[in-house]
């Protein structure tokens, strides 16, 4: 399958996911946000039960097409600390990540959302530039 | 339990797998990847705007249904935030993450999802991660919108 078919097949069942959650229970399908409150202890049947489904997913990549996806992660240990520390502290301190504010978010055309996203994709964007430089 | 939340639980059950098959197939579990989507000014690879877009088609046709919808097949209303003000904490907070997103290339989902192949890389991350959120809340309190 080509890659941006598979792109897009993946990405409609990342859509999929979040409307079942929005219309079924309705709730956003947003990461850090189940993430957080796990870690505060609200909402830890259904926060438990979405993790651990999440976590399926690659298992059941894996028993459709005899393989795990493809993982290449090259950063060194201390940026893996740090990009883990800012990624949980940023994704809390703006109320979502890119599955929140990039998923459901732009979906419902909310204004918070495209600010959200516009500004993550920015600093991405510009951290990926600048880390170009010293590799 | 009653019986409702249960079905709840399956619900997020499901929801939280076809997320992360979702994740594995388009390819976002891949941090290469992702980075390489984020390297525009070198040598771009766009397959994962494909994945955004895919997503929030779906998901803006799921929007569209719950308009239509008095309220949510398992609960008694929709949970939704309210707030529209963009603020600083919105911006600032979303400027640290994408910073983190593009040192390592995996954001929240794709890092849980990964706990699944165990690499030791992805479970500190993963660690990382909800130290940050933790750190978050004790210096900044905890303000979840839809704790209820």
């Amino acid at each position: 399958m080509a890659d941006y078919v598979s792109a897009l097949l993946g990405g409609m069942l990342i859509g999929l996911s979040a409307v079942i959650l929005l219309l079924a229970n309705g709730r956003v399908a947003g990461v850090s946000g189940i993430a957080g409150r796990l870690l505060q202890g609200v909402q830890t049947a259904t926060g438990t039960a979405f993790v651990v489904g999440l976590m399926s997913g690659p298992v059941f990549f894996r028993l459709f097409f005899g393989e795990w996806p493809a993982i290449q992660l090259s950063a060194n240990w201390p940026f893996i600390i740090a990009g883990g520390l800012l990624v949980g502290y940023g994704s809390r301190m703006g109320s979502g990540c890119t599955s929140g504010h990039g998923v459901v978010g732009l979906a419902r055309l909310s204004r918070r959302s495209l600010a959200a996203v516009g500004t993550f994709m920015g600093t991405a964007v510009a951290t990926v530039y600048l880390m170009g430089f010293f590799q | 339990m009653n019986r409702i939340a249960a079905y709840r639980v399956v619900a997020a059950l499901l929801s939280g797998a076809i997320f992360g098959f979702g994740l594995a197939l388009s390819g976002m579990l891949n941090p290469a990847r992702v980075r390489g989507f984020l390297d525009i000014a070198r040598d771009w690879d766009p397959t994962l705007g494909f994945v955004l877009a895919g997503a929030v088609l779906v998901s803006a046709a799921g929007m569209a249904l719950m308009r239509r919808m008095a309220k949510p097949l398992l609960d008694s209303r929709f949970h939704l935030p309210e707030t529209e003000v963009i603020d600083r904490r919105l911006i600032a907070g979303s400027a640290i993450f994408g910073i983190g997103w593009g040192m390592v290339g995996l954001c929240p989902g794709p890092a849980l999802a990964l706990l699944s192949p165990g690499l030791p890389a992805v479970v500190l991350f993963v660690a990382a991660m909800f130290a940050g959120m933790a750190a978050h809340d004790r210096l900044q309190g905890a303000r979840l919108w839809n704790r209820a």
